[in-house]
């Protein structure tokens, strides 16, 4: 997979620190997962947040909590650790589905109970919809549809799993990421012969629907 | 109690001062992964539990969940010890995203979406990550605190108020973009400081 399109330094600060809705973190977590070089740099946010947990005062821990936990552990069944090393490293997965999107929708977008919302545009909502603004969606995108310029108040992210489009920012094929935030408008152009799927998390609901009206407006006009 | 023998004081500080930098604990914690002794785990638990704790005080949980928090965290440390790879990782840093994940899961009752940490193990490496893992804590903080202070801030603001970008905005009543630059300018700087220290 050859990727272009990478996640900006400040979405990793923030799935590093865990400060990013669900929504947006299943984006960036499918992203990192198939992307050798956003996972070293997510594990460099990381290692801050290793330095700052060291860096903090003790906070007085209960008398007993060794004891509590001590006790736990020998409750713990005794792991094979070789077998867990080797059973983990054939486990096959699939080429278009990151994994953690695969524990959401299972293998493949065929089983997909994908909604149309005008002819060749679907969408399936994922069920981050608790979070206190993010909404996350997949999108189904025939060849040749367009959106309409937009521009969004807050972050946006949109991983390409299948397919391609083009846009302002340059071309986008499949483990690509746009990480837009309000200062970018764009006119994202669905360019090749099939469908283009894509994983899309807001981090403002209202945002979303703008964006999904904006979407559903050409396509009414005709 | 301060009017202990100096001998005395000269032993504890040794004792104390035998775990000082990052990387003894991840030594510590690498042993553990390698080989399941509750000895290394209560040294480890002693060191990592009350900042563990504190951590979670600080996203804003009440000190009863903290609590029970720390604890969920320091078990998760013992049960997941196997999939610990000391060049991947600090102690420090492997234990904060437990902490993260277990604070985060309690507060919105859903997984945080994580890169599965299972692909450690799977993926060959494909860089040595020895040099950012051995730059010790100490460097570190002091790169922190040499931050600009609104560059700090917003880094505290995320680590440890959990806070979004454009809740840091309103917050702080400034553009999203600019809180964007700032988290970006920060963590770059840090970064280089690791590539340039190796
Ligand atoms: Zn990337």
């Amino acid at each position: 997979m050859n990727i272009k399109h990478h996640l900006d330094e400040a979405t990793l600060v923030s799935y590093a620190a865990g400060s990013m809705s669900q929504a947006m973190a299943l984006v960036v977590a499918c992203h990192i997962s198939i992307c050798p070089s956003c996972r070293e740099r997510v594990s460099q946010s990381e290692a801050i947040g290793g330095i700052l947990l060291d860096s903090l005062d003790e906070a007085s821990i209960s008398d007993d909590a060794l004891d509590q936990v001590l006790a736990c552990l020998d409750q713990e069944p005794e792991i094979d650790i070789e077998m867990i090393r080797t059973s983990k490293q054939h486990q096959p997965s699939s080429d278009l589905i990151p994994r953690p999107l695969q524990d959401c929708i299972g293998n493949s977008f065929e089983d997909i109970e994908w909604k149309r919302i005008v002819p060749g545009i679907y969408y399936y909502d994922l069920p981050f919809k608790t979070e206190k603004g993010g909404a996350s969606r997949l999108m189904r995108i025939a060849p040749g549809k367009a959106m309409l310029p937009h521009s969004h108040d807050g972050n946006e992210l949109t991983l390409i799993l299948q397919g391609s489009f083009s846009d302002e920012m340059g071309r986008f094929t499949a483990g690509d990421i746009a990480d837009l935030d309000s200062e970018i408008e764009h006119q994202p152009l669905v360019d090749s012969d099939e469908d283009c799927i894509c994983l899309i998390a807001t981090d403002a609901p209202l945002k979303f629907s703008t964006l999904l009206g904006k979407l559903v407006q050409p396509m009414t006009g005709f | 109690m301060d009017n202990n023998g100096s001998g005395e004081d000269v032993d504890n500080v040794v004792a104390m001062t035998q775990l000082n930098s990052s990387s003894d604990w991840s030594d510590l914690l690498q042993e553990l992964s390698e080989n399941k002794d509750k000895k290394i785990y209560i040294q480890l638990f002693s060191h990592f539990a009350p900042k563990v704790k504190a951590y979670i005080i600080r996203l804003g949980l009440v000190e009863t969940t903290a609590e029970e928090l720390m604890q969920e965290t320091m078990l998760a440390v013992w049960r997941k010890a196997h999939m610990y790879n000391r060049s991947k990782a600090a102690a420090s840093t492997w234990i904060f995203t437990l902490a993260r994940n277990q604070s985060i899961d309690w507060m919105r009752k859903q997984k945080y979406p994580e890169y599965s940490l299972d692909e450690w193990i799977e993926e060959p490496d494909e860089h040595n990550h020895e040099g950012e893992n051995l730059v010790t804590s100490d460097r570190m903080e002091k790169a922190i605190s040499k931050l600009p202070e609104n560059q700090a801030q917003v880094l505290y603001m995320s680590f440890f108020e959990g806070r979004s970008h454009s809740d840091i905005s309103e917050r702080l009543g400034i553009p999203l973009g600019s809180v964007k630059s700032r988290i970006r300018l920060a963590s770059e700087k840090l970064k280089t400081m690791w590539r340039d220290d190796v």
